[in-house]
């Protein structure tokens, strides 16, 4: 944990570094992912994460069933030599179906949370450097979004539109825009008086250029912690719709969705069928946190 | 201050506004016809046309908006296509049981992730600061759903120590209406817990480093006085703010914790208002959890200012 002291590169985030920022930064950036390797808790959760994608990519070629094929006579057995996350009621193999289910979240969490990330810095960049009427008008809405539960305004729109990987994508992404406008927007007012952009508008630049060339760089730890921290939530929020049956539909195997379809069984004592997904879940989320974690250590070192 | 107050109200009363725009909206893109929805896909066409006249659903956008508005005035809620009576009684019912369980969950979360931010701040970059910070973060990011599940298997499954469902019955006595309420509670506070946690971990830090609390160290008072009366007062107002805020978050998660544990809230009214596309019913239950999330905020600003006697002067900031 001490190897922060060794990193000269923490100095130049300071607000006082003006210009020189940009290129510093720049130059930092293999130093300190170099650190970011030095931490046990980023090794551990970029491991799990890594598995998983392998999962996502290779799974079915190593599931050792079909996740899809049903054997009603041997349902509902319990974790054994052949099945060892047992079997569900339609008799399918629960390890093969937690691996291939994998898949629709990790393809579904990083596009959306990319998404809310563009549109969100887009849209913090200029409620920040503008002000004004547009940041009280953009604020107003923010504040809107943010007095309804991302999960409630996700189905009045998932409803609408149809469950499919691309609504789910673009629902959340949208939910998240206004959550990271507002970082973005609180990191862009740190940098407004700051004599590099005194310059560049004594210069004549035109906004867009300051916006997207000169704050961006310097904004941009602040967006990436904010990234990970969202990509944490959009596991949560993408397993929860499936679980509610608005996400991804089944026999597709995933896990939010086959622990709604097998949760009434644990009162019969099929633990295993819920059990296993959900544990599958805890450990994307746990990973995603890691990383997130140790990111935001190396970042305020 | 009468300034700061009335700034605050109009900009809550706009935010109120926009949410009802959205909410609004939302529910009028929702494709089929509530006609349909209700008499099947074997009725007339000509009586599917009869009920959405009755109903008002193929009056011009505009008109519907303003009529619903006006009506919410009177305390007109609308009229649910699925129960065919009024909404009010509905969502006032599911409010009333959505309180007491979010009331049990924030009477154990604030106390405990307060004690939690504080002690990681105590010990900051040490190894119970990794500890209580990474389990916050992961807790919060667990879907109750799944932690939910967990406490099932343990609780209600395998020890049979609690009940697994929410609702006592009817006719039950309070004490065991509160053993059904524990175990869904449980999830929501793992959830909150990390917010908590991680704004008193913060407030706290801050506070250390401050001037006054190294005057105190230096006078010679005991640490625990330090803490006690110097840091906690200061440490805890953003935490204040934060709890508020988690009002939204809070009944999101009802929504997961309700339908689980089969709890007749006002998360589980909006989510079979949505599957039955009962436009009034949904549109009802979101506006009042935008009420509910608004009132939150408020009550807190108002609790900030009445701690903190220098945000009454300079209370002119956003």
């Amino acid at each position: 944990m001490t190897d922060i002291t060794a990193d000269p590169g923490s100095a130049p985030l300071g607000p006082a570094a003006g210009g020189a920022v940009v290129v510093t930064t720049q130059r930092m950036a293999p130093a300190r992912w170099r650190l970011l390797l030095r931490r046990p808790t980023f090794l551990v959760g970029a491991g799990i994460l890594l598995f998983w994608v392998v999962c996502a990519i290779f799974g079915h070629l190593f599931a050792p069933f079909n996740p899809l094929a049903q054997q009603l006579l041997s349902s509902n057995t319990a974790p054994s030599g052949t099945h060892w996350f047992g079997t569900d009621p339609l008799g399918r193999d629960v390890l093969s179906r937690v691996i291939v289910g994998a898949r629709d979240i990790l393809v579904i969490t990083p596009l959306a949370t990319v998404l809310g990330t563009i549109l969100g810095t887009a849209l913090g960049l200029a409620m920040g450097y503008f002000g004004g009427v547009l940041d009280l008008v953009a604020g107003r809405i923010v504040e809107a979004v943010l007095a309804l539960p991302a999960v409630i305004i996700s189905f009045l729109f998932i409803v609408a539109l149809g469950p499919s990987i691309t609504t789910l994508v673009i629902v959340i992404g949208f939910i998240f825009t206004p959550l990271i406008a507002r970082t973005v927007r609180a990191a862009v007012l740190t940098e407004r008086h700051l004599d590099y952009l005194s310059a560049a508008r004594l210069l004549g630049e035109n906004p867009a250029r300051v916006m997207f060339a000169e704050i961006l760089p310097n904004v941009m730890p602040a967006i990436l912690v904010e990234f990970t921290v969202r990509l944490g939530y959009a596991v949560f929020a993408i397993a929860t719709l499936s679980f509610l049956g608005f996400g991804v539909q089944p026999p597709t195997p995933d896990w939010g969705s086959d622990i709604a379809a097998n949760y009434s069984g644990l009162l019969a004592g099929y633990w295993w069928q819920t059990l296993f997904p959900a544990l599958a879940i805890a450990s994307l989320v746990t990973a995603v946190n890691l990383i997130t974690d140790s990111i935001e250590q190396v970042l305020n070192a | 201050m009468a300034m700061f107050l009335l700034r605050r109200l109009g900009l809550m009363i706009l935010t109120l506004w926009i949410v009802s725009l959205i909410v609004f909206f939302a529910g009028q893109i929702l494709p089929g016809d509530p006609g349909r929805a209700i008499l099947g896909p074997f009725a007339a066409k000509s009586s599917v046309d009869a009920l959405d006249t009755q109903l008002g659903v193929n009056r011009p956008l505009l008109t519907r908006y303003l009529s619903w508005i006006g009506g919410l005035f009177h305390g007109d809620f609308g009229t649910s296509y699925t129960y065919r009576a009024a909404v009010e009684p509905f969502v006032r019912a599911a409010l009333i049981n959505s309180v007491k369980l979010a009331l049990l969950a924030f009477v154990i979360v604030v106390p405990l992730g307060i004690i939690g931010g504080v002690i990681a701040a105590l010990y900051a970059g040490r190894a119970v600061d990794r500890i209580i910070s990474v389990t916050g973060l992961s807790l919060a990011t667990v879907p109750e759903f799944v932690s939910g599940i967990v406490l099932i298997v343990i609780f209600g499954v395998e020890l049979k120590v609690l009940p697994v469902t929410a609702s006592a019955g009817a006719g039950a006595g309070d004490l065991s209406q509160f053993r059904h309420l524990i175990l869904p509670a449980i999830p929501l506070v793992f959830v909150l817990f990390g917010y908590i946690a991680r704004m008193a971990r913060a407030g706290t830090i801050e506070a250390l480093n401050s001037d006054y609390a190294r005057t105190a160290v230096l006078k010679g008072l005991p640490e625990t006085t330090v803490i006690g009366r110097h840091i906690l007062r200061n440490s805890l107002l953003p935490t204040i703010t934060v709890i508020a805020t988690q009002t939204g978050y809070l009944i999101g998660g009802l929504v997961v914790v309700e339908t689980l544990f089969n709890y007749q809230g006002i998360g589980n009214l909006i989510f079979k208002a949505a599957q039955a596309k009962d436009f009034a019913m949904l549109e009802a239950g979101v506006l009042v959890i935008g009420v509910v999330y608004v009132l939150a905020t408020l009550a807190a600003d108002l609790l900030l200012i009445a701690l903190n006697p220098r945000l009454r002067i300079g209370a002119s900031h956003d």
